[in-house]
């Protein structure tokens, strides 16, 4: 055939394009073939729309396009066109003699790339290339822009480790600092070129974003399709491609976290004893909001480094400073979605992952003794009822936090909270819709928890300021949304994995409201069913879905 | 001689079926496909027609016997047999085909078996004219043969 009316890049490129032809019709089966074959085309042939679906299945990559008839008796086309679209995301030709407009729509709608009409004419199939062309370049984008993601994930884990050799070497802080500035404004940089490099396609803003995560936990994960999402989304510019396409990333996404989980949770598995792998504390130093948050580090290294041998605690006072402090930045600066402040709040939590495994193994701290007079939080501690032995531990925590400066009380708070909470798992759930809507409100849901911790932690916030206070409640209450999940899948029983636990919460409810602005509802189910199973592991999932997240946005 | 009349007798009664709306020009796709990997693709696309496309009618048979009608049922299994015919380029079964459909929806029975008669006539006429075409055509042979051996 003539390939020379092809315009490709590569010379052999639409040759040998292997396309699967699903027709009831014997006729236009063969006639079909027959062209395509003309046409220097790979076919393959099937008269049942469900055999179609079982060759795709088999041979995943076995196919780059498929042409089916409309109306076939055992399985309408427009199913297996969204059989295909999901599982495989293949393009998929439409035909049928019938060009009435609704069922052209139909097809369009549920994705075909092109609607032909029969009788089909060779020129007609000569072209079909162009589609799998088109979506290859589609592809390579969403690689790009991959790769980009990929690049601040693994600039994440390579800072870390400067990052901890920080913990025990407080005279380097300096020079971390500018290299946390550095790799700041690095982020920032990754983040914003793929979204600025494709003006033409549809941002998956946060709301978008959310509601498509909204539709895909309400679908079920298993059940998902584009179109269903798409239906549920009720975004009307919206297009089911868009959505497949956002779809197909957000599966590939969850498959490299799944792997990495798998390796991380085998690797951590093995050497739980030790510090905190560089994998696991790593993330959570890397991303700086800005230099107030520096500083405080620095504060609880000091802090840790002169009273704690656990580097876990130092961890984790870390994290929740830089929870803090951010959110503060934020408050401040009035602009709570930014990009580099979302980086900036996701990496925290990342960190909480691999304390809470060391949290298992640790012993009981000493510094219990010391910090009483401090914090009073400890009384509260005792009368969690989840809680067993090891509070020393979380008081350190607390302490450290308080002992650091005024950042830390909010922090605190945090925890109060969210232990406070736990009991009210439902009532809680059910204020968080109407306080998340709004921040203001959030700071009067505080009384409502019960028990003096909160109170407690709040008098010890002396310079907090207002602002911080109210985003912080705000955050807690969406916490609290995920506390319900993620104590499922701790130890009860230990105190310092509850802490730890805690801790976590706070600072992903804070990421969630951060990145999905007010309506954080169906994020926590997501995780649901894997984590329970795994529950060292979940954490992770989290952190990483957080990054992802991010990705998903501006691809 | 005898070879150049056929042959010429064979485009007559081509161009007579396209003259007189039988055909349409998706039969001359079908012949622009017949290369020396299918020497007798046309014909072999309009046995497989015929062949699957007389269990449709039968399908139509049965379906219009009932009492009520399913115009529904009837339209789909019409739907297909059209798209079938448009595969050979049967225009005006395909016309029939068309004029059926439109009594399904406006619900009219006796429209619908009227027209199905009508169209089984064409059916079978156009299945006897290209009989006798593809049988004058082997006759004559295809151009291509002129190396045989007389």
């Amino acid at each position: 055939m003539d390939n020379g009316c092809f315009s490709s890049p590569r010379r052999d490129f639409p040759a040998g394009l292997r396309v699967l032809v699903v027709d009831d019709d014997p006729t236009w089966l063969k006639i079909l073939e027959k062209m395509l074959k003309k046409c220097n085309y790979e076919v393959t042939t099937c008269c049942l729309a469900r055999h179609a679906l079982n060759l795709l299945r088999e041979r995943k990559d076995g196919y780059d396009i498929v042409i089916s008839d409309v109306n076939m008796p055992d399985m309408d086309g427009f199913k297996l066109l969204e059989h295909v679209g999901l599982e495989m995301d293949l393009p998929v030709i439409m035909m049928s003699v019938d060009g009435e407009t609704s069922r052209v729509m139909k097809g369009v709608q549920h994705g075909a790339c092109d609607y032909l009409l029969k009788p089909i004419r060779m020129k007609e199939l000569r072209n079909i290339w162009q589609h799998v062309y088109r979506k290859r370049i589609h592809e390579a984008k969403e690689f790009e822009s991959f790769e980009s993601f990929e690049s601040i994930h693994l600039m994440t884990n390579g800072s870390e480790l400067s990052d901890e050799g920080n913990l025990f070497a407080v005279e380097d802080v300096t020079s971390t600092k500018k290299r946390k500035d550095a790799d700041n404004k690095h982020d920032d940089k990754e983040c914003m070129d793929p979204s600025s490099t494709k003006k033409a396609r549809v941002v998956w803003s946060v709301d978008l974003h959310q509601k498509f995560v909204k539709a895909v936990n309400q679908i079920g994960f298993d059940k998902v399709g584009p179109k269903k999402i798409l239906d549920l989304m009720n975004v009307p510019w919206l297009t089911r491609e868009n959505v497949a396409s956002h779809l197909q990333k957000y599966r590939l996404y969850l498959i490299r976290i799944q792997k990495e989980n798998d390796r991380r949770s085998s690797s951590s598995g093995m050497k739980h004893s030790d510090f905190p792998s560089k994998d696991l504390g790593s993330f959570g130093f890397q991303n700086p909001v800005n230099k107030q948050q520096n500083d405080v580090s620095i504060d609880s290294y000091n802090y840790s480094d002169g009273s704690l041998q656990l580097q876990n605690v130092e961890n984790k006072s870390h994290e929740g400073d830089k929870g803090t402090v951010s959110q503060f930045t934020i408050a401040k600066k009035g602009r709570p979605l930014r990009e580099s402040s979302r980086v900036g709040l996701q990496q925290p939590f990342d960190c909480s992952m691999p304390t809470q495994y060391s949290w298992t193994e640790v012993p009981h701290t000493q510094l219990k003794e010391e910090h009483k007079s401090l914090v009073h939080l400890e009384d509260s501690f005792n009368q969690m009822p989840l809680q067993g032995k090891q509070h020393p531990i979380q008081v350190d925590q607390s302490q450290s936090v308080a002992s650091i400066s005024s950042v830390p009380s909010i922090r605190e708070e945090g925890v109060a909270a969210c232990i406070e909470a736990k009991p009210l798992f439902s009532d809680f759930k059910n204020d968080q819709s109407s306080s998340v809507n709004s921040i203001g409100n959030a700071v009067d849901t505080f009384p409502i928890q019960p028990g003096s911790l909160v109170m407690n932690a709040q008098s010890l916030a002396s310079s907090t300021t207002n602002s911080g206070l109210k985003a912080h409640g705000y955050n807690n209450l969406s916490c609290i949304s995920d506390l319900e999940i993620y104590q499922r899948n701790l130890l009860l029983g230990a105190s310092a994995p509850l802490d730890e636990d805690l801790h976590f919460h706070w600072l992903q409810g804070e990421c969630y409201n951060m990145n999905f602005g007010l309506q954080n509802i169906g994020m926590p189910e997501y995780y649901d069913p894997g984590l329970i199973a795994e529950a060292p592991s979940h954490l992770y999932d989290s952190s990483d879905y957080s990054v992802m997240d991010q990705g998903l946005f501006i691809a | 001689m005898d070879k150049i009349h056929s042959r010429r007798q064979v485009a007559a009664i081509k161009h007579s079926l396209f003259d007189q709306g039988y055909l349409d020009e998706q039969f001359i796709q079908l012949e622009e496909l017949q290369d020396d990997a299918n020497p007798n693709f046309v014909e072999e696309i309009v046995t497989l027609y015929y062949r699957d496309s007389s269990r449709l009618i039968s399908n139509l048979d049965h379906t219009l016997e009932r009492n009520p009608l399913d115009f529904n049922k009837l339209d789909t299994i019409m739907h297909q047999f059209k798209g079938s015919s448009s595969s050979i380029g049967a225009k005006k079964v395909k016309a029939e085909c068309t004029l059926f459909r439109e009594y399904c929806r406006t619900r009219n029975g006796e429209g619908c078996r009227r027209s199905f008669q009508q169209m089984k006539k064409e059916y079978a006429t156009l299945r006897k004219k290209l009989e006798t075409y593809f049988q004058l055509a082997r006759q004559a042979g295809p151009q291509e043969t002129a190396f045989r051996p007389k």
